[in-house]
């Protein structure tokens, strides 16, 4: 009997692929006879740096803040961890900012993760489903009545993410946009921020914690009079104007 | 255009654009506002199906109106057709969405697989081409075709490694996996050019050993040299150059056989100026057009080189019509 020629099976094909230290899976052929290991490497290459390129553009913040070589090396050790677990890329990442806040050698960048969690917020932002705006007059129809605002409840729209961090992020982040000199960048600057998709773009604007806190509070369903309940010192109608402005609101409930 | 499963009777399967030249694009980001504002000089756009798996916002927006004013191809790198597992349903449920609400003329995958044990991989694996292999493939297109209720054109990939436990070439295996299935083909001729020098074959060959009738596009694109261990040609398929003058005259004899095969420009790396590749398109169309249909020799008006915005709708500034 003719031995059955060795079929590689695919997983240990990925674990080859994913794993540099080990050998070409078995059962490769080359026309020229020539070692198919170096032909393997193509795969193993595509595979981990079309990864590390969509992590690149997701992250292009914490790309600049570790350097480039530093970001590459760092993001090939994530992609052998965490390989994406869908086709769609645009949910690739998620993992990553609870990944660096365990990543010993970015450690003395203690920030770091929280910057991947404002660009990977605004990678969602951009992508979140549509849903209605409330207008500014509409809005002013249901201020009108001072006696209604405690119970009422304010659904925001489905691209926001409301981000509170110990760290100076947003300054930081807006510095890296050229909207502030780098050496500007004051630890007590804001640290607190609302991120969101508003005229098509994965905007991000600064806020103060009492208002991160009152919209975290709104998104999670409280009444409008227990969410600004805080206490910390709140400007509840500068708050409700940002998100206004930003068209963040996309309901106004009740109350009955 | 849009066809359903099963396949019409006719022999292109209702695949083809009526005899008439079809050139097209990919639908570059970079590129969607230009589209959208002055128009483009092709025939038809192409995406890739999972960039578009997103809950909202603006790109559903541009796909929706660049398909009002163009046929559109879905192309799908994420299905893992040759992935050992189970299809993923998820996807395959999102691809039915996305097929549902964008109403696709060509709709295509790779002969190829991608995902392994829930996770996905980015790259286009390569198969041993044997019975066990040649059964799952049909498994799962048939399970594809009848889910979507869309033919599928399986395109043949770029390998860089072939396996020493396949009994079949890729052109025997295509033509099982077509008779077996019903399925088309997608021919990407760089592709063929490519396996050819990697694996020391007849690219012109491999194309005259497909079954014509079923070739529903073609993809064109360019590659990247690199060399192998012991010094030959290693043709890495990057989409990140022109296409090749070897492709092109493989293209040309390509279509003295098959017809006037709608065709794609792929271009995915350094992403060059739209007139750039509208170039590129019109080099293919002049040479469709040497094989059009008699009656097809002028593409119908909404297919026309450029086209315009629909009757009803406002002309943006700066509209070419």
């Amino acid at each position: 009997m003719i031995p059955a020629l060795v079929r590689p099976t695919q997983s240990g094909f990925v674990r080859a692929l994913l794993d540099p230290t080990l050998p070409a899976p078995p059962g490769l052929a080359t026309w020229n006879g020539s070692d198919p290991a170096l032909r393997f490497a193509v795969y193993r290459n595509n595979v981990v740096v079309s990864l590390v390129a969509a992590l690149a553009d997701t992250f292009p913040v914490v790309r600049e803040l570790v350097g480039a070589d530093f970001f590459t090396a760092m993001a090939r050790l994530y992609v052998a961890e965490q390989p994406p677990s869908s086709p769609v890329l645009a949910h690739y990442g998620d993992g990553f900012a609870d990944w660096l806040a365990q990543f010993e050698p970015a450690a003395n960048l203690p920030y770091l993760a929280d910057m991947a969690r404002l660009e990977r917020a605004r990678v969602r932002a951009y992508h979140a489903a549509d849903a209605p705006v409330l207008g500014a007059n509409a809005i002013a129809a249901h201020l009108a009545d001072p006696a209604r605002l405690p119970a009422a409840k304010l659904q925001l729209h489905p691209s926001v993410t409301v981000l509170a961090s110990p760290w100076a992020i947003v300054s930081l982040w807006a510095a890296h946009q050229g909207q502030g000199r780098l050496g500007d960048v004051d630890p007590d600057w804001p640290k607190c921020a609302l991120v969101l998709r508003f005229e098509d773009d994965a905007t991000v604007i600064a806020i103060p914690e009492a208002a991160a806190e009152l919209f975290h509070r709104l998104q999670r369903g409280l009444p409008l009079g227990e969410a600004a309940a805080l206490p910390e010192p709140l400007d509840l109608g500068a708050s409700l104007a940002q998100l206004i402005r930003h068209g963040a609101i996309s309901a106004w409930v009740g109350p009955e | 255009m849009t066809q359903d499963w099963p396949p019409s009777p006719r022999p292109d399967g209702g695949t083809r654009g009526g005899g008439a030249a079809l050139a097209g694009l990919g639908l570059k980001t970079s590129h969607v506002a230009q589209v959208l504002e002055s128009g483009a000089a092709v025939d038809f756009f192409e995406v890739h199906a999972e960039n578009y798996m997103v809950d909202g916002g603006p790109f559903l927006r541009h796909l929706e109106r660049v398909r009002e004013r163009w046929p559109l191809s879905i192309h799908g790198v994420g299905l893992s057709i040759g992935g050992d597992g189970p299809l993923d349903q998820a996807h395959l449920a999102r691809l039915a969405a996305l097929l549902k609400r964008y109403q696709p003329a060509w709709f295509s995958e790779h002969l190829a697989w991608s995902s392994h044990g829930g996770h996905w991989f980015n790259d286009l694996l390569p198969l041993p081409y044997d019975a066990a292999t040649l059964q799952r493939v049909c498994d799962h297109v048939d399970e594809v075709q009848h889910r979507l209720r869309h033919r599928l054109l399986l395109e043949n990939p770029s390998t860089y490694v072939e396996f020493a436990a396949s009994t079949m070439d890729e052109a025997q295996f295509l033509n099982e996996v077509v008779r077996r299935t019903g399925c088309g083909l997608l021919l990407d001729v760089n592709n063929a050019y490519v396996n050819a020098v990697n694996h020391g074959g007849d690219a012109a060959a491999f194309i005259a050993a497909l079954p014509a009738a079923a070739v529903g596009e073609i993809h064109l694109a360019g590659f990247a040299e690199d060399a192998d261990a012991a010094g030959d040609r290693l043709l890495i398929d990057d989409h990140g150059s022109p296409v090749a003058d070897a492709v092109w005259s493989l293209y040309a004899q390509a279509t003295a056989r098959l017809g006037p095969v709608p065709t794609l420009i792929e271009r995915d790396n350094d992403v060059p100026a739209l007139a750039v590749l509208e170039a590129e398109a019109a080099r293919a169309r002049a040479v469709l057009q040497r094989h059009a249909a008699p009656h097809a020799a002028v593409a119908p008006a909404r297919l026309a080189a450029r086209v315009a915005p629909p009757r009803d709708a406002p002309a943006p500034a700066g509209a070419q019509a």
